[in-house]
């Protein structure tokens, strides 16, 4: 396996942690910030398959400000999740 | 019906997983998107046709400036929609605070302002180089918008809504968004007024003093400008009413 690979199996393996976590977890906030990491996670997948402008957005705005949208949101709603 | 909901997603991302293997595999020379006559267009004569080196600007900027156009709209309607729903004025404003389960302390802290005082600058200098070098490197008026959007929202994290709010006010946000559909129309509408289609940039050579394919290289940061205007403006209303339930005091 070569080293892109590896990198490429690393952060999918990641990203599906990252999506499990922010569905079951309880505590809203963690959900909000783990959902930004997948963003993030998401942005370097496409960085290295070389589509850097939509690398750019996804930083930006996934992992930039609406993981801020949702940290805003829960602050105003009940925190623990009820299911 | 928990069970029933698993069963339905498992169901659902196998299906999934068995489409994906239908899909070209990445960089395929022979998938649609690669033999596509389009594609090769895009490729071989952006470069003489506008002068912009990043394919990716001039595509969505001046051959799909239609859709641009519109994408920046429905930015425009989110926002609109979101402060529709949340906005609180009249009776409803007077109705007391509702009381946060976890409240935070209300003075801003000193290590956090401080930081913010330094750091906004630079992301605003950098938020006016994504827009400006849109053309040349990866960025255009989304990604500058969002960041200088960022640098608003930042200073309302760091200190409290007023203190964004006197440098940007929502109402004057609202006003914003709207213009920048308005210059992003205008250069539309004024390369038709000189002859040429909707969105035709390259008549406004007739009145800059450079040729059609500089024309629409300008024309393109002229839209762009639009767009950041659009999404700057759009992105801190949508913080300040979602931070605050509408209400636009207090911090977070």
């Amino acid at each position: 396996m070569t080293g892109l690979a590896l990198f490429n199996l690393f952060i999918l393996v990641f990203m599906v942690v990252a999506a499990v976590i922010s569905l079951r977890v309880k505590d809203l906030l963690t959900a909000s910030v783990v959902f930004g990491i997948y963003s993030f996670l998401m942005c370097l997948l496409w960085a290295e398959m070389g589509a850097v402008d939509v690398a750019f957005t996804e930083a930006a705005v996934g992992a930039g400000v609406s993981a801020v949208f949702l940290v805003a949101t829960v602050f105003n709603v009940k925190r623990m999740s009820s299911d | 019906m928990k069970k029933i909901a698993l069963a339905v997603t498992v169901l659902t991302g196998i299906l999934l997983l068995y489409a994906a293997q239908d899909f070209p595999a990445w960089g395929d020379l022979q998938s649609p998107a690669s033999a596509s006559p389009v594609s090769k267009h895009f490729i071989a004569d952006t470069g003489v046709d506008t002068e912009v080196p990043n394919m990716v600007t001039a595509v969505l900027a001046d051959y799909r400036g239609f859709d641009t156009m519109f994408e920046t709209v429905v930015i425009f309607i989110a926002g609109i929609a979101i402060i529709g729903i949340l906005r609180r004025t009249g009776a409803d404003a007077d109705a007391p605070a509702l009381k946060r389960e976890n409240e935070i302390a209300a003075e801003p802290d000193l290590i956090v302002t401080n930081t913010v005082r330094l750091l906004v600058p630079v992301i605003q200098l950098f938020a006016f180089y994504v827009l400006a070098h849109g053309h040349v490197s990866p960025g255009g008026g989304f990604q500058g918008g969002v960041i200088m959007g960022a640098s608003f929202i930042l200073v309302a994290l760091a200190w409290d809504l007023p203190k964004a709010m006197d440098r940007l006010s929502v109402d004057r946000a609202v006003m914003l968004a709207g213009v920048g559909i308005l210059i992003y129309a205008g250069i539309g509408l004024f390369s038709m007024l000189l002859g040429g289609e909707f969105l035709d940039y390259a008549e406004l050579s007739h009145v800059l003093p450079v040729s059609r394919e500089m024309a629409r290289y300008h024309a393109m940061l002229g839209v762009e400008i639009g767009v950041a205007f659009t999404v700057t403006a759009v992105m801190f209303a949508i913080y300040a009413n979602l931070s605050t339930r509408g209400r636009l005091e207090g911090g977070l």
